[in-house]
């Protein structure tokens, strides 16, 4: 008897409370789902992006939020997991009703989370450089597209260091295998001979270099000018560039240049030996720009710690949250359909001074910076695009998806409309 | 701008140019105080546009003042500034949040100022190469013959006709006789592009076995091109004997970066092979307390700055105490109510190996922690230009084996050893003999734990200092455990390096990702055909 009322006054107590607090919030808060792994392997990239979209939530709300209510961060913890994010990306649009969801890291957490957010109509800001072959009514591609990195990269090798002969090193995993297939296409379509690109994967983490390093020198000393474009990620740079270090290979002999390694990998090691080589982004925290000043001294302030470095993915939520902001101000509601009408063609400053602009094809136009890496573990631009690249979804370099195109406005509405035949190839 | 690409033919001119700067260089020039050209140079050197700052470049180099040398090798190694209110070229070396600077022009001292009112006069790679380029003509004269040779060498590959003079020139009066040899290998190289077939016969004389790399590449080039049946069975043959040497080198440098691997693989099971053999609990938190090694390595860096090697000493003992100490601590706590039932002690370790993550990952942050390498343990020993073993590898396969050597005779010459060796071999008859088996235990695990700290200290100089750093070596440790025979030492030693080789062989033929998949294939085979592992351990426990 005892136990029984005590069950029931419990049951009310909580049908009581998730009324009241579901009332109250929902009458004067829009959530804003926030998805980065804070523990596990990805911990170390991801948590920095989680404290950015909380800064930025937080300087919204003290500029008096949107459409009059507040913003409210709701977090959640993937943990690395890539079949979690998608429990916990449905657990975001479902329960907790966010208006939409900034996150992602990995190109596999990405996959796991599209069929959540297409089967629910909800909205995904990924902020990190992917290798494209994906268009989805529901993404926000704020990284990079290939064309906005890789390519210019290797233009910049080419023309301007004479770079002849080419390694591409990368992790294991889809978007090194698919950007170096690009690369391939486009290094042959350069007329550069099968037998002057050597390509060499490794597992993640990997932490034992000595023979790739030395396979890599024996490549470089055929006289012909080498570099190396890598596209390995995460933990393994850190082991892979002391052992070019130690093997002697400097940046103006066998130059490398990476597309993950940015400030905050920096971080970890010492860069004296690193001095010179390459990585292209977007962004560095070195641009010389007022409103990137602005944007350091309120990240330092925000996380209370001055040596605290920005980076690429960083600026990309920066542009993500101002773009939906902004749409979701013109089109007056938060409805994911609404927003997802009223963003395309939404222009907000980027952190180097200029301005992107959501592209039709769910991609930003960007900037291509490309920066040599210093004895302080910052990066000094060395050359860029004139102009603005607008990012591309399909590959003009792969045979599969050169006639592709995406264009999500009425009344095309279709990610992968095939030019040739005239089709929406899978609606 | 085709003529600046690192093409022989099209560096010509430029070379040429250097040749006679060099000349001008080394002739002390008298009207030194006030060079026009060296001070044009320098103002054009702080526009930021990288092409104005070539022709400053060589503007300072040809302008034949004394001080050029000095600026040019501060342009090159980041100490060159510029003051941000009038633009006056420095060398600064900074200290904290201040700098000391010195005028470049006058060389006295202009005192102390703020970080933030000086600019790194910045360079590109291409500029990094040319100053390279051109410091190392200087260096031809130099009196130290360690930076002729490495002048010599860096000119190597761009070598033209016309620097046959200079060269020729060096050769009358150099004395030391390695500078020497790579001097007669220089002249051979420019002789074997000669139109004197004699000449070129005589050039590959002098080229027999000879590994420089660019030595093989003139030698392709020559065959692409030449007539002459004499010279070319000659070439081929000089070739193919450079090249069976390369093969033979290759092989040894395989061996080394095996031993290396190997060397890693023993340090990290060998902590494993006290705590998983001797006392038979399967501890999952190995890693973790590998990772606190490297933890406290990098703490004890950060407490100590200023001397980073000493630091490292240090930090062996102190990684022991930490790992050893954790470790008696999770075996007083958890893992003595346990012993006998090894599902349970796995998923206790397991669940403490996840605490200890996250534990790091809240003092630390989850991001790497970056510990410094000191400088005798950075760069290679080079035997030959094929052939160099890089310092700090070689430093930890030496590491690896003193560990080893003393594990070995505390074992078994020490008391503690008698002990621990008693209780593992027959647990009730070292009791009945009065030995206290529940602290042999604690120390036994404390012991093990210590080493794994210790291999953390050298660990830290290979890889990522972070909270994922002990995952990525539980596995490999177990293998060489399993493989090298549960409870016997030097099955842990032969059977890491065996592992460390066969990878190193495997991995050019099927990367690096096939590699690792072989080898595991490979120990469970192993394992079916013998399950004691290469080394049984003799004995009741072992049976």
């Amino acid at each position: 008897m005892k136990t029984r009322l005590l069950t029931c006054t419990w049951a009310i107590a909580l049908m009581l409370g998730t009324l009241f607090s579901g009332q109250a919030k929902a009458a004067e808060t829009i959530k804003v789902g926030i998805l980065h792994s804070l523990s596990g392997t990805m911990a170390i990239s991801e948590t920095t992006l989680k404290d950015t979209m909380l800064m930025l939530i937080d300087e919204q709300n003290k500029k008096g939020g949107l459409l009059g209510k507040k913003l409210e961060a709701v977090v959640v913890d993937p943990a690395s997991d890539w079949p979690l994010f998608a429990e916990k990306a449905r657990e975001l649009i479902t329960k907790d009703k966010v208006a939409a969801v900034f996150g992602c890291w990995t190109s596999v957490s990405r996959k796991s989370v599209l069929p959540v957010f297409e089967e629910l109509n909800s909205l995904l800001f990924y902020p990190v450089q992917y290798e494209g072959e994906e268009s989805s009514k529901n993404v926000f591609y704020t990284g990079a597209a290939p064309n906005q990195q890789a390519i210019p990269a290797v233009d910049y090798l080419m023309n301007e260091m004479g770079v002849k002969r080419w390694v591409l090193a990368g992790t294991d995993y889809v978007y090194p295998r698919t950007t170096n297939k690009i690369l391939a296409a486009y290094l042959k379509s350069k007329g550069v001979a099968d037998k002057d690109i050597m390509i060499n994967y490794t597992p993640f983490g990997h932490s034992d270099w000595q023979s790739i390093v030395a396979e890599i020198k024996k490549f470089g000393s055929a006289g012909k000018k080498t570099a190396v474009v890598s596209t390995i990620n995460g933990d393994a740079n850190v082991p892979f560039y002391k052992e070019l270090g130690n093997q002697g290979i400097t940046a103006d002999t066998i130059p490398v240049i990476a597309f993950s390694v940015g400030e905050e990998e920096l971080a970890g090691i010492d860069t004296k030996p690193l001095v010179g080589h390459l990585a292209a982004w977007n962004y560095f925290m070195s641009v010389d720009s007022e409103v990137n000043d602005n944007f350091i001294e309120s990240w330092h302030k925000f996380i209370k710690n001055d040596k605290r470095v920005t980076n690429d993915p960083m600026e990309a939520h920066y542009i993500g949250f101002n773009m939906w902001v902004k749409a979701v101000e013109k089109a007056g509601t938060t409805d994911p359909a609404a927003v997802q009408k009223a963003i395309i063609g939404v222009t907000v400053p980027n952190l180097s001074g200029g301005y992107a602009a959501m592209m039709p094809n769910h991609h930003i136009t960007k900037p291509v910076l490309i920066g040599e890496i210093q004895d302080d573990g910052q990066f000094e631009v060395v050359w860029q695009t004139p102009g603005m690249v607008a990012g591309d979804a399909w590959s003009d370099y792969l045979p599969g998806s050169k006639d592709l195109i995406s264009d999500w406005r009425e009344p095309l509405a279709c990610g992968n409309f095939n030019v040739k035949v005239g089709k929406c190839s899978a609606k | 701008m085709p003529q600046l690409l690192p093409a022989p033919r099209s560096w010509l001119p430029i070379f040429l140019l250097l040749l006679s700067v060099t000349a001008m260089i080394a002739t002390p020039c008298p009207a030194a105080a006030e060079n026009l050209q060296l001070e044009q140079g320098l103002t054009r050197l702080v526009h930021g546009n990288f092409k104005e700052k070539e022709t400053a470049i060589s503007r300072i180099a040809t302008s034949g003042d004394p001080r050029a040398k000095e600026i040019l090798a501060a342009l090159l190694s980041g100490k060159l500034y510029r003051l941000k209110k009038d633009n006056t070229i420095v060398y600064a070396r900074r200290s904290g949040s201040r700098a000391d600077i010195t005028g470049v022009l006058s060389g006295k001292s202009l005192g102390m100022v703020k970080k933030r009112a000086i600019k790194k006069i910045t360079i590109n790679n291409r500029l990094r190469g040319k100053l390279r380029g051109l410091l190392a003509l200087i260096d031809l004269r130099s009196p130290d013959p360690a930076k002729r040779l490495a002048a010599v060498n860096k000119l190597m590959p761009t070598l033209g006709p016309e620097s046959a003079a200079t060269l020729e020139d060096i050769l009358q009066t150099e004395k030391n006789t390695k500078v020497r040899k790579a001097l007669l290998t220089a002249r051979a190289i420019i002789d074997l592009r000669d139109d004197n077939s004699d000449r070129r016969l005589l050039a590959l004389n002098d080229l027999q076995g000879n590994l420089n790399p660019a030595v093989k590449n003139e030698l392709t080039k020559l065959l692409a091109t030449e007539k002459d049946k004499k010279i070319r069975t000659k070439a081929e043959a000089t070739l193919a004997s450079i090249a069976s040497k390369i093969a033979f080198y290759g092989l040894l440098e395989k061996i080394f970066f095996g031993l290396s691997l190997g060397s890693v693989l023993v340090l990290a099971a060998i902590g494993l092979a006290i705590t998983f053999g001797v006392i038979g609990v399967i501890n999952m938190a190995h890693g973790e307390l590998i990772m606190l090694g490297a933890y406290t390595t990098y703490v004890i860096q950060q407490l100590m700055p200023g001397s980073i090697g000493m630091a490292l000493f240090l930090a062996i003992p102190a990684a022991f105490i930490v790992s050893a100490l954790v470790g008696i601590l999770i075996e007083r706590t958890v893992i003595r109510f346990l012993y006998g039932r090894p599902l349970e002690t796995l998923l206790a370790t397991f669940g403490i190996s996840l605490i200890l993550q996250q534990s790091v990952r809240t003092i630390f942050s989850p991001l790497n922690r970056s510990v410094s390498t000191p400088a005798w343990m950075s760069g290679s020993l080079q035997i030959n230009p094929v052939l160099s073993f890089t310092i700090n590898r070689l430093t930890i396969l030496v590491f690896a084996l003193l560990v080893f050597a003393g594990l070995y005779i505390t074992l078994k010459k020490s008391s503690i050893g008698l002990q621990v060796r008693a209780v593992a071999q027959n647990r009730s008859m070292a009791r009945a003999m009065g030995v206290r088996a529940a602290r042999v235990d604690a120390l036994t695990f404390g012991l093990g734990s210590g080493i794994a700290g210790i291999a953390g200290v050298a660990l830290s100089q290979l890889t990522n200092v972070g909270p994922n750093l002990g995952q990525s070596y539980i596995i490999d440790s177990f293998m060489v455990v399993v493989f090298g025979g549960v409870g016997n030492l030097w099955g842990t030693l032969v059977g890491g390096l065996t592992l460390g080789v066969a990878n190193k062989f495997l991995e050019p033929w099927t990367g690096a990702v096939l590699a690792k998949i072989l080898i595991l294939v490979f120990i469970i085979l192993f394992i079916q055909k013998r399950p004691q592992g290469l080394f049984p351990q003799k004995g009741r426990a072992g049976a």
